[in-house]
């Protein structure tokens, strides 16, 4: 109840309603997303995992605006996006969405501050401004004394680091993190997480697409997905692989999620419960 | 007023993005952009360097021409290709004066007739000092009004100069110089052979031809035409001048018709005399030309339509190896027109550096080229308009072999091209 009246303060920034996605391989129809309603809030922490072929990544793709889906209704920032052209939905995705990739997909040509610049390219901002926004936001990632370089001179979490620089410059509604830390050996990817957390303190809403149960440790709201529909979507400390453990860090929680699992069956019906309670 | 000029400043920013971007990319695959610009170099070069040679050859002959005039028609005896003249001796075809009397008023189209009285060479002396082999040559007033040699000091020769037979001349600066007169050398005087002659002025050089004269030295000296028969007997020939440029064809059909009778050419026989125009020369140089370009277009179409393949290629390559690079610039926020003008101005980029370097290439053959001894082509050079074509190709060139790269990368859908590798 008390979240529920605190999301009726808050503007949703992401609405799916009755989303689909359907991949045609030869005859076959593939259903990637299967009548997905979401609604992402505000200063939204989320985690969407699940297993591969769950349809996470179609989600996160079409959330990202990178791809349309086949049938439904998916507002941004109470915009209808379904309606929009390829260059609006670029300009969508430079202004409105932070994209942060499992592989960085830093330009090996041009130093940090280039490469965070570069969204800035595709927007209205002069050269000056756009030298001062990504200096800002390398200096809020942590890098200030790395701009000038290049992703060869630079570890993986400071790479990381600039590709979350990148996604930051345009100040998006939301940041959609695709496997962050899939790349990272679990030192940097704390690092990289209590990045996450800082911009979350922040005030940035930023969505984790990821497998790893000590990346969901650190999010506020867990969204499972399994053939293409939403299995659960529950405060982190509700969801069944955390439960137990309302603390921080557990040390294995891949482990426990598996146990879990065995006995999820309420827990599916009180996901399903959420959802109606918030169309209504 | 900043809205309005919001769209072009977007545009010119997305603009030089792209120009510093590719410039970035030329720089990080030196080797291959060398190689994949030669055909455009190659292209470029050879095509400055026809035009640099045919405008070369055509200004030296024009400099010619404008100082006989285009309207100028030259009369001389020759010997006829048929019939019984086909050997005669030089002498029995030679014109004698009576020839032209009257062909002004017997040609309408014929405003002015010099007639010329070639005297061959002769040694000029002045006090101490004395040059070999000066040509000499017997002119009438009207020369001046034909010829467009101004005298640029003193004064011309006069009728009553021809009509009184008088001892005065003209000579070239060279001349003047050379036998070590007074820059002013009006009144001075001069020995032609075993006569002495006053000069009344200085008349400018004609440009320098050296058509098989060999680089010597070549001084002239004017006097009336009546004196120099004085000098000994003289070679006659004549310049007219028509009425108007138009009206050329007409004055040498005139002319023609004119002389056939005065030197009693009988019906059917050959003519034993020239009359010819630098028009018509012009016109067979200008077919000339024509051809040379279009054939050596030709070849500049074949080795630009090459490097345009090779520009292709290689931007197709570099699409492929940049899929990722596309995929994220998508992600990011690139419009699609974005990107193509990215790749369009890449290959455009490629091309015109290409073209630069084949202008540097195109210049260094030109100054070769007007550097062989004896060719007639040390005018040789590049005229702007030339330089702007060569771009113009060039970029022609990326745009039209860029263009299927450009629309295939800007095509990619972007979360195929981040899966890309």
């Amino acid at each position: 109840m008390i979240q529920m009246m605190a999301n009726k303060i808050k503007k949703p920034i992401i609405r799916l309603r009755n989303v689909t996605k359907i991949y045609k391989v030869g005859v076959e129809r593939i259903y990637a997303l299967n009548g997905v309603n979401l609604e992402l809030w505000e200063n939204e922490y989320a985690a969407i995992m699940g297993p591969s072929g769950s349809g996470k990544s179609t989600m996160m793709n079409v959330i990202g605006c990178l791809d349309r889906p086949t049938s439904g209704y998916y507002e941004l920032d109470e915009q209808d996006t379904t309606e929009m052209g390829d260059a609006a939905l670029a300009r969508v995705r430079n202004e409105r969405i932070g994209f942060v990739f499992q592989s960085f997909e830093l330009l090996g040509r041009l130093n940090a501050l280039k490469n965070v610049e570069m969204p800035l390219i595709y927007s209205r901002d002069g050269w000056w401004a756009r030298r001062k926004r990504a200096k800002a936001v390398l200096e809020r990632v942590g890098l200030a004394d790395r701009m000038k370089h290049k992703p060869n001179q630079l570890s993986g979490g400071e790479k990381q680091r600039v590709a979350i620089a990148r996604a930051l410059v345009c100040n998006p509604s939301i940041l959609l993190a695709d496997e962050p830390t899939g790349n990272l050996d679990s030192k940097t990817s704390e690092a990289i997480m209590a990045l996450f957390d800082q911009l979350h303190r922040e005030g940035q809403s930023i969505i984790i697409v990821t497998h790893e149960e000590s990346v969901a440790v650190h999010v506020r709201r867990i969204i499972r997905m399994k053939d293409g529909q939403i299995h659960s979507d529950l405060p982190r400390e509700q969801d069944p692989a955390f439960k137990t453990t309302p603390h921080q860090l557990p040390v294995n929680a891949g482990y426990r999620n598996e146990l879990n699992s065995n006995n999820s069956v309420g827990s599916i019906g009180a996901g399903q419960n959420d959802a109606q309670e918030e169309q209504a | 007023m900043i809205a309005l000029l919001r769209v072009p400043l977007a545009f010119f920013r997305l603009f030089y993005q792209s120009v510093y971007l590719a410039l970035g990319q030329i720089w990080t695959n030196k080797t291959r952009s060398i190689l994949t610009t030669i055909g455009i170099v190659i292209g470029v070069a050879s095509v400055t360097a026809v035009i640099a040679a045919l405008t070369g050859l055509k200004t030296k002959i024009l400099t010619q021409v404008e100082t006989f005039g285009t309207n100028t028609i030259f009369i001389y005896p020759t010997r006829p290709n048929v019939g019984p003249l086909r050997n005669a001796s030089w002498w029995s075809i030679r014109f004698l004066s009576q020839h032209l009397d009257g062909l002004l008023e017997n040609c309408p189209e014929v405003s002015r007739l010099c007639r010329m009285a070639y005297v061959g060479r002769h040694t000029v002396r002045a006090g101490e000092k004395s040059v070999e082999s000066v040509e000499v040559t017997g002119i009438e007033h009207s020369y001046h009004e034909i010829e467009s040699r101004p005298v640029i000091l003193g004064r011309t020769l006069s009728v009553i100069d021809d009509e009184q037979v008088r001892q005065v001349c003209l000579i070239d600066p060279k001349l003047r110089d050379k036998l070590r007169l007074d820059r002013d050398c009006i009144g001075q005087i001069i020995r032609i052979g075993p006569q002495a002659y006053s000069v009344v002025g200085v008349i400018e050089r004609r440009p320098e031809m050296r058509f098989g004269e060999g680089g010597e030295e070549h001084y002239e000296v004017f006097i009336p035409f009546r004196t120099a028969f004085k000098l000994q007997e003289p070679w006659i020939g004549a310049f007219a001048a028509s009425k108007e440029a138009s009206v050329l064809e007409e004055a040498q059909a005139e002319i023609k018709f004119f002389l056939r009778r005065t030197r009693n050419i009988k019906v059917g026989e050959p003519d034993t005399f020239r009359v010819e125009s630098l028009k018509s020369a012009l016109e067979t140089f200008n077919k000339i030309a024509l051809v040379v370009t279009m054939v050596a277009g030709g070849i500049v179409g074949i080795s630009l339509l090459v490097g345009g393949i090779g520009i292709m290629n290689i931007m197709l390559v570099s699409v492929s190896e940049r899929t990722r690079e596309i995929g994220l610039r998508k992600a990011v926020g690139a419009k699609k027109s974005a990107i193509l003008t990215q790749f369009l101005i890449e290959a455009v980029v490629l091309c015109f550096i290409g073209g630069f370097v084949g202008i540097g290439f195109g210049q260094l053959l030109t100054t070769a080229i007007a550097n062989i001894p004896k060719v007639e082509l040390d005018m040789a050079y590049i005229p702007l308009w030339a330089i702007a074509i060569s771009f113009g190709f060039a970029g022609s060139v990326g745009i039209f072999f860029g263009m299927f790269p450009a629309i295939k990368a800007a095509r990619l859908d972007p979360i195929e091209a981040l899966r890309h590798e």
